[in-house]
């Protein structure tokens, strides 16, 4: 669509015709702030909290187990040096054998949500799919936080019209 | 032909004074646009909806995705 734009405006005589090819939905993606009726609406990167513990597939269980636990949570993220994720370690992983690097304990490749998805749609999805929790990420794959599910069906009751399909 | 751009050159183009259009449907507009964007949806986009633009400073387009 955005193309045929760009070409109508240079025929309408605008000499400097840029096309955002990626588009809204690229912004988005990427958690950055819009403008309009859903912008104050709660969303999966709004509503995630992102002081979730994170550790390299380098490290070693017993540790991340350690320091997940002192920070009072029951997950960690396994990202890369660019926090793009890689694993989770939930509750069943963390209790592995304490010298197993990470890499041998996460559960690879978890499903992702992006930041804009409705919290609505976030939270009939994660109780249909039983998923207690799931990682955020943006457009490249990096750790936004980590939406809990009772988080989102919490908020998701105080937001009825937040029904728009973005998964 | 219009340069097709990323994210980071259209804030770079944003700060130097582009205009950002959102060409999609009022609707969709109303709910998520980009901040300071205007909306001409495709198929209004004609001589008279265009003359609220200055074509004398770059413009931006934009939908949902390059589908």
């Amino acid at each position: 669509m955005s193309p045929r734009a760009a070409a109508r405006l240079e025929q309408l005589d605008f000499t400097e015709v840029h096309e955002y090819s990626a588009g809204k939905l690229d912004w988005m993606a990427a958690g950055l702030a819009t403008e309009g009726e859903n912008a104050a609406r709660p969303r999966a990167g709004t509503v995630a909290r992102t002081d979730v513990p994170i550790c390299g597939v380098d490290d070693r269980l017993g540790d991340v187990r350690e320091r997940t636990q002192a920070a009072g949570w029951d997950v960690a993220v396994v990202t890369n040096a660019s926090r793009v994720v890689v694993g989770m370690l939930r509750a069943q992983e963390l209790a592995g054998d304490a010298d197993v690097l990470v890499e041998r304990a996460m559960r690879p490749g978890p499903s992702t949500f992006r930041p804009y998805v409705p919290i609505k749609e976030m939270a009939d999805y994660m109780s249909e799919h039983k998923l207690d929790s799931s990682p955020i990420t943006t457009s490249d794959g990096s750790l936004a936080g980590v939406l809990f599910r009772a988080d989102a069906v919490r908020e998701a009751e105080g937001c009825p019209d937040c029904v728009r399909k973005m998964i | 032909m219009a340069a097709a751009i990323d994210r980071d050159r259209l804030r770079e183009l944003v700060a130097r004074g582009a205009q950002l259009v959102e060409v999609l449907p009022g609707e969709e507009f109303r709910e998520d646009h980009l901040p300071g964007a205007a909306n001409i949806p495709l198929q209004d986009l004609d001589r008279d909806s265009a003359a609220r633009l200055d074509p004398q400073r770059a413009v931006i387009v934009y939908c949902w995705d390059a589908a």
